[in-house]
């Protein structure tokens, strides 16, 4: 490892050979602005462009300004970050970027995280000096996302997302000069590419260019209409990162403050998905376990690895990507689906209830989410199983609508009988975690045995992709988890080839899991945001009575006054679904 | 964009084409630039086909074709007009000339007129400076053209 040593703004800085200016200066708390670079290990993420200059700084010897996010530190190297020269230049920069930019921010979906205002403000932008013509560009809506590409400043961090970390490849830059956006094939609409709606390219967004479709509004509507009653359902990776959204720590739980304004806000009642992740697991699980002992039994039609459903966003990649094997994944919905299923059936018979008489909304990390319950396969006769999907940032703005002190609330409980979780459930919110659930009761309904510990801590981690292998009382079975499309793709290819070996696969299409989905409350590429989201949701798990899916006395409940077993003619009907080959709906806009 | 079927052989041609160039991304441009010369233009269901050969996005091979001017999405006209935009023939109006064009066939330069009589391109120099400002209509040249004589020039045809 070569060192080198340099000054920036005086101080002394030794940094291995290879450092950028920017992160050179990062580590000795100069805090240079930037726009287009964004950087996240762990992740695969790395866009440094060197489009935007805002992050110049003046090289002594050197006669041009150079970009600190693409420049490599040399050995005795004399860097200032703030002389006139340098303030001046950013500032040329940042006005020209904005007099291309609708002045929109008060009413703008991104308004307060924005890294454009925030840098506008910053550098004390008060005026702008150019004026020229603005570019206006086709907007769009999918059921998911919204791009405003007026509001795009080209930084191009959604192509990284989408084409190198996601491999989905939906958008590029097109066109030239003046009139370049990035954008899908032929400048069609989302909702016609190949796109998962897996958010990541929102997730990373600088500005409001692309935001989720907000259905805030259809939650006020269902919740102030008197022949509705309005179950709310949360996922696992919500309680771990709606705290962000009121200036609380990341990796904050407020599971109880969550219920608590749930409640306030007016639901009838307030369930959690969690129950649903458990339901998963017995389905999922029993599946597995028959696929598996078929398997051992010498039966060749049946295919292994399984691999998890659970994320629709990965759903639709492999409709779209492998759709010749549409055969392999579990049969098994989403939990968010069954949720919406079991809610609309068993609980609206308990309270009597006809399935439309009831709304079912979701508050989810999740973009893809927003598209899962507008598929045909999950509505009865026009009435979606899920009536409304909204994002952990939706839900903590109907919150702020409502006037409720978030930080000041005391914690309440979930109601019954859709809100009881065990802490496997809870774990369906990180990378390995849909695994780690799957393993726990997996193994005590294959063994019959007593699972002692049921932390397993070789399906824990961050890294892309892990391998590991678990003892199933003298069997060893191997376990892939992948996350980030990019590394599902890898692992997918490996078992197209017959390369592989794995008995079951976790994929969610997010990095890190829907810890990190794209309505979470934005980081900003800050990688230590996710991990403290990750070290929550074990924290949550810990802190259960009961860690195991089948031991959830509500969904031993629902199984006897309802379902019979997993795999039942019933289950199949609500909980179990099928895919589609989506290799030919590439469409071509007339 | 109407859809636009490719026959059976012709894909094949195409598919050769990537192969000769072992399907490689980094080949990109010049693939396209085979394919234009084979189809003419390049439309959507050219460049889907090429984004699989070569195991790119279709983003990105529309990315690329959006960003050369060479590469057209759109059929040549059966009368391709050229208009030179070269320094000689700008300062002596071809601009004026242009706009003529663009309004009596009601196109858009890179356009070709419904009827898919005549399309409208701009070309860099042409070297016949002499004759500024110079106008081809497929393989015929017309020089010191002005606003007035575009009329007569279509009717020809
Ligand atoms: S949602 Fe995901 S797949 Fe769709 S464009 Fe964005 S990054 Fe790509
Ligand atoms: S849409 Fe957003 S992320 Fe993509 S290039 Fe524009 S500003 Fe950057
Ligand atoms: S990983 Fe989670 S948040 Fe991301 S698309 Fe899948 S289900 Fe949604
Ligand atoms: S942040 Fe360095 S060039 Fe954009």
């Amino acid at each position: 490892m070569n060192l080198v040593k340099l000054t920036i703004d005086n101080k002394p800085v030794v940094v291995e050979q290879g450092t950028t200016i920017l992160e050179a200066a990062k580590s000795i708390g100069i805090k240079i602005p930037s726009l287009c670079y964004m950087k996240m290990d762990d992740m695969n993420f790395e866009n440094k462009p060197g489009g935007c200059r805002v992050c110049v700084v003046e090289v002594e010897g050197r006669r041009n300004l150079a970009p600190a996010c693409k420049t490599e530190c040399l050995e005795g190297m004399v860097v200032k970050t703030h002389t006139v020269r340098v303030i001046n230049a950013r500032r040329t920069v940042m006005e020209l970027i904005l007099s291309d930019h609708p002045a929109e921010c008060l009413t703008c979906a991104k308004s307060g995280e924005c890294e454009l205002q925030d840098l506008a403000q910053n550098l004390g932008i008060r005026e702008i000096h150019y004026t020229g013509e603005q570019s206006h560009y086709k907007g769009d809506r999918s059921p998911a996302i919204i791009r405003e590409m007026d509001k795009c400043i080209m930084c191009r961090r959604c192509e990284t997302a989408c084409n190198e970390v996601q491999t989905v490849g939906v958008l590029s830059a097109v066109n030239r000069g003046f009139e370049s956006v990035v954008a899908p094939a032929f400048e069609m609409d989302l909702d016609h590419s190949v796109c998962t709606y897996c958010g990541q390219c929102v997730a990373v967004c600088p500005t409001g260019a692309l935001t989720e479709r907000d259905y805030t509004w259809k939650v006020i509507e269902a919740l102030v209409d008197p022949n509705k009653t309005v179950v709310v359902q949360t996922a696992p990776a919500v309680r771990a990162a709606l705290g962000e959204s009121f200036g609380m720590e990341p990796g904050t739980l407020v599971t109880g403050k969550m219920v608590a304004a749930l409640r306030k806000l007016g639901f009838d009642y307030v369930f959690d998905t969690d129950f649903a992740a458990d339901l998963t697991i017995m389905e999922e699980g029993t599946e597995f376990l028959d696929r598996l002992t078929r398997h051992l039994n010498g039966d060749k039609s049946v295919k292994l690895p399984i691999l998890t459903s659970c994320c629709p966003g990965w759903v639709k990649f492999f409709e779209h990507q492998f759709p010749e094997m549409i055969d392999i994944p579990s049969t098994a919905k989403s939990p968010q689906q069954m949720f919406g299923a079991i809610a609309k059936s068993y609980f609206a018979k308990k309270l009597d209830k006809k399935r439309e008489d009831l709304v079912v909304v979701s508050v989810m990390p999740c973009l893809a989410k927003k598209y899962e319950c507008t598929r045909e396969e999950f509505s009865v006769n026009g009435d979606a199983d899920v009536n409304v999907s909204v994002t952990t940032r939706e839900l903590a703005q109907l919150i702020r609508n409502a006037n409720i002190d978030f930080a000041s609330l005391t914690d309440e409980e979930f109601d019954q009988p859709l809100g009881e979780s065990t802490g496997a459930g809870v774990i369906f919110g990180t990378t390995g975690g849909v695994i780690e659930a799957a393993v726990r009761s997996a193994y005590e309904l294959h063994t019959g045995k007593h699972l002692e510990k049921v932390e397993f801590n070789e399906l824990r981690g961050m890294e892309g992709s892990r391998k590991a292998t678990v003892d199933f009382d003298g069997m060893k079975l191997n376990i892939g988890i992948a996350h980030g499309l990019g590394n599902a793709r890898k692992l997918l290819e490996d078992v197209k080839s017959g390369k592989s070996d794995f008995h079951a696969i976790e994929i969610m299409a997010c990095p890190g899991g829907c810890i990190g989905g794209g309505g979470q409350p934005y980081h900003h590429g800050n990688v230590d945001i996710l991990k403290k989201r990750q070290r929550a949701i074990y924290e949550e798990d810990a802190g259960k009575p009961i860690r195991k899916s089948h031991e959830n006395p509500f969904i031993q409940e629902l199984y006897k006054e309802f379902l019979g077993k997993p795999l039942s003619d019933l289950s199949h009907e609500l909980l179990h679904t099928h895919y589609f080959d989506r290799k030919k709906k590439v469409e071509i806009e007339e | 964009m109407a859809k636009v079927k490719i026959p059976d052989n012709k894909v094949q041609e195409l598919k050769d084409i990537c192969k000769s160039f072992n399907n490689d991304p980094g080949e990109l441009i010049n693939v396209l630039h085979q394919a234009q010369q084979l189809f003419g233009y390049l439309p959507a269901e050219v460049q889907e086909i090429v984004a699989d050969e070569m195991n790119v996005s279709v983003a990105h091979v529309y990315g690329v074709v959006t960003f050369y001017s060479f590469f057209s999405m759109l059929p040549k006209g059966k009368h391709p007009i050229s208009i030179c935009m070269g320094t000689a023939c700008y300062v002596r109006g071809a601009e004026k000339v242009l706009d003529e064009f663009k309004r009596r066939l009601d196109v858009k330069v890179g356009e070709t007129t419904p009827d898919g009589k005549f399309s409208l391109s701009c070309l860099r120099c042409v070297g016949a400076c002499g004759l500024a400002p110079v106008v081809t209509i497929g393989e015929r040249v017309y020089g010191r053209v002005s606003p007035d004589d575009v009329k007569k020039i279509l009717d020809e045809y």
